[in-house]
């Protein structure tokens, strides 16, 4: 089976280079990418009309609340919604109900991905058992089963002793740690970050400093272990030295951000809307531009939605109450072209933070443009506006804070391995 | 003039003429209250609901008192005993409440945001008792017609609010109003009961109380909320009391006519001195308390109207 995408703007974020050209899949890779020269004869050919040809996105951090609350999304929701937002590689979060934390119900979510999902499916497992910052896992199992990376999510490892020898254990197996770097004393019961709006909303809050302890935290930790570390969520400009130094000092951390953090900030929270309660809390307006500023330095490597399903019931409450997080597969990559169309980051760079740089640092073959690489890709017309309607999301849950907003960009065909998963028809 | 507001969820929306307009109201509403008769007919026929989650004596009460008073018909729900414990929801009380036809509805929650959230979800006018640590309007609304009554005057005056700032919504809902009225505000208390960046609402911040008081013209002290408190935001009650309790020492330092207020319930001898408190000359305790029945008559009496368009209902 060969599929030439011809006349399609390519993008490509390793050598940061976008022409217009045509690339030649075969057999699930793309077999040939070629600018000048007239596609081969024999095979489909898609005209893709100049629009935009790039790597899928590789999402870390996606929660499918498969096992235990499939009513809020479901592998099969997840990954339709996920082939709709040209997100062709969902790396999942362990903090399901039960968590994620045996090789037994690591393989469960492995069989249900795989049926279920029309993208590819890469579990992240626990790190310590129940989450709970006690014991560790079976680490070396779960890399066995299939884990790419350990995490605790929003669950700080409190104890330090535990987390040193979680880190120096997974050191010596060379597994990766991703850690949500957050001082838990300060951060207990926030709902925003504090200041003057936090304040005039009357809402419990927490320091942006909180974030800088525990990266500073983990750093030293790092120090100690040699762990290879990635902090899930940088969301503050008070944090960015720290990680800076640690870089420069050789250690091997990275660093992501969300997609949220670097499109809203904390006055979009407006009269208590709490499809604008995340966690971390949204930033001031300074920290959002900071951050921007990081991922185009390369500072911060990567660029997830931190897609986090909640029910209505879940958000229909006061916004102390309400639960925390945003969906976002669908809406990732149309609200990071909002940081293009502000001349804030240009696409290959947002390639490299969504694509390359994930599928690098998790050790994947995806997120990448040249001969040889798995076919995971997007096709996207950058420029065509739309008003997001929550209620056309292919998720289950339909808490996303872009409700309402004017968007530009959106997900023409996604494919996967050269499949055809997703194909917009208007 | 109509009031051009369905609900009083906060004086954050309202303007500066809004306010005039309910302490005018206000005014007639003492007058009448000072009468032998003390009835209206003006909420005749409507339906007022309180629904307190949180526990209150004196607003409940004095929202009651203010819609009989009026005519209204007055129900009170203490919701802590009721649904919420069987797991109901804000949104589906509210929804309940609402298919009853109450034409208004006096909610008190303890979370931020709760009555502007359940104010969505009906259609009448939800007036704010009180929401977490977000706003108290009719209680900055009393203290003002208190302070207009006692000193003549609503703008360029010194007040100083004195206490527990971080956990108040009656700090925030005051500190609102009178700046909107274009007073000088002074913030006085220990670091640990600041609300972050709150010089950037324009007050100043003291955490000595000597030189806070210096020459203010009114002493706002707020109740230690102690029922609030995750512990450990003051070392112990009686260091609190000889920083920041109000006795006549300290009180000196203000101007000589200075007026010494507090929303209730008092704990004497940690933050207010209980002979001060009783001092006739200084305090007006007990005005704040008469005046908090007028401004809710007004409010009301305001919301109503507007909601029938005009006529008097």
């Amino acid at each position: 089976m060969i599929l030439h995408l011809t006349n399609a703007r390519l993008i490509d974020p390793e050598s940061a280079a976008t022409r217009i050209g045509h690339l030649t899949v075969e057999n699930g890779r793309i077999a040939a990418i070629a600018h000048d020269a007239p596609p081969a004869s024999g095979g489909r050919v898609v005209d893709c009309g100049g629009k935009c040809l790039a790597p899928g996105l590789v999402d870390i951090g996606v929660k499918v609340c498969e096992p235990g609350e499939r009513h809020k999304e479901s592998f099969r929701s997840a990954g339709l919604a996920a082939a709709a937002g040209g997100v062709t590689t969902m790396v999942t979060r362990p903090d399901t109900a039960p968590a994620i934390d045996s090789p037994e119900t690591l393989e469960f979510v492995t069989r249900r991905a795989n049926a279920a999902a029309p993208v590819n499916v890469v579990p992240m497992a626990a790190l310590t058992k129940g989450r709970a910052g006690r014991e560790m896992t079976e680490i070396g199992f779960l890399m066995d089963a299939g884990a790419v990376a350990f995490t605790d999510c929003d669950h700080v490892v409190r104890d330090t002793r535990v987390l040193a020898r979680a880190l120096s254990y997974a050191g010596s197996l060379g597994a990766l740690v991703i850690a949500h770097p957050q001082d838990p004393g300060l951060s207990a019961g926030a709902a925003a970050t504090s200041g003057k709006f936090a304040s005039l909303r009357g809402l419990p809050a927490v320091s942006p400093m909180a974030e800088r302890m525990g990266l500073d935290r983990d750093i030293a930790l790092i120090e100690m272990t040699r762990a290879r570390y990635h902090a899930d969520q940088i969301t503050t400009a008070r944090a960015l030295p720290a990680l800076e130094r640690a870089r420069g000092n050789g250690f091997d951390i990275s660093a992501g951000t969300s997609i949220h953090h670097v499109t809203l900030n904390e006055l979009d929270v407006a009269d208590y809307r709490t499809f604008f309660k995340i966690k971390p809390p949204l930033r001031a307006e300074t920290d959002r531009q900071a951050i921007v500023g990081a991922l185009r330095d390369g500072l911060i490597d990567t660029l997830s939605s931190m897609h986090t399903p909640q029910d209505e019931e879940s958000k229909r409450l006061p916004f102390e109450e309400a639960a925390s997080g945003a969906v976002g597969l669908e809406t990732l990559l149309p609200a990071a072209l909002r940081l293009y169309h502000s001349g804030d980051l240009d696409l290959p760079t947002l390639f490299r933070a969504m694509s390359l740089n994930p599928a690098r640092r998790l050790g994947l073959e995806g997120g990448r443009l040249r001969r040889g690489a798995p076919a995971d890709l997007v096709l996207f017309d950058p420029d065509v506006p739309f008003v997001m309607d929550r209620f056309t999301l292919q998720s289950k849950s339909k808490n996303t804070p872009f409700d309402g907003q004017r968007m530009q960009g959106r997900v023409l065909a996604t494919w996967v391995a050269g499949e055809t998963v997703y194909e917009r028809t208007r | 003039m109509s009031f051009p507001h369905r609900h009083l969820l906060g004086i954050e929306h309202l303007a500066p003429h809004d306010i005039l307009q309910i302490l005018d109201l206000a005014d007639d509403y003492v007058a009448l209250n000072r009468q032998a008769a003390k009835h209206s007919d003006t909420l005749a026929g409507l339906t007022q609901i309180n629904m307190f989650f949180e526990n209150s004596t004196r607003t409940q009460a004095s929202f009651e008192l203010a819609g009989k008073r009026l005519g209204a018909d007055v129900m009170n729900m203490a919701m802590q005993a009721s649904s919420i414990k069987k797991g109901e929801t804000l949104i589906d009380t509210a929804m309940t409440l609402n298919a009853m036809h109450p034409d208004l509805l006096v909610v008190r929650h303890p979370h931020s945001g709760a009555v502007g959230l359940l104010a969505q979800k009906v259609n009448c006018a939800v007036l704010n008792a009180g929401d977490g640590r977000h706003e108290h309007p009719t209680q900055a609304l009393l203290d003002a017609l208190t302070i207009r009554r006692a000193k003549g005057r609503l703008h360029r005056l010194n007040i100083a609010i004195c206490g527990d700032i971080a956990h108040s919504r009656v700090a925030r809902s005051n500190i609102l109003l009178l700046g909107k009225m274009e007073n000088r505000i002074r913030l006085i208390g220990p670091p640990t009961l600041m609300p972050a960046e709150i010089e950037s609402f324009g007050v100043e911040v003291y955490d000595d109380m000597a030189r806070g008081l210096d020459g203010v013209d009114v002493v706002m002290m707020l109740r230690l909320q102690r029922e609030r408190m995750d512990g450990g935001f003051i070392p112990s009650e009686r260091e609190y009391y000889h920083r920041y309790g109000l006795d006549t020492e300290k009180l000196a330092l203000a101007q000589p006519d200075a007026i010494v207020m507090h929303p209730g319930p008092m704990n004497r001898g940690v933050e207010i001195d209980g002979t001060l408190a009783d001092d006739i000359n200084r305090s007006v305790i007990q005005e704040q308390v008469e005046m908090g029945v007028a401004v809710r008559m007004a409010a009301m009496d305001l919301l109503a109207r507007a909601r029938t368009g005009g006529k008097a209902a």
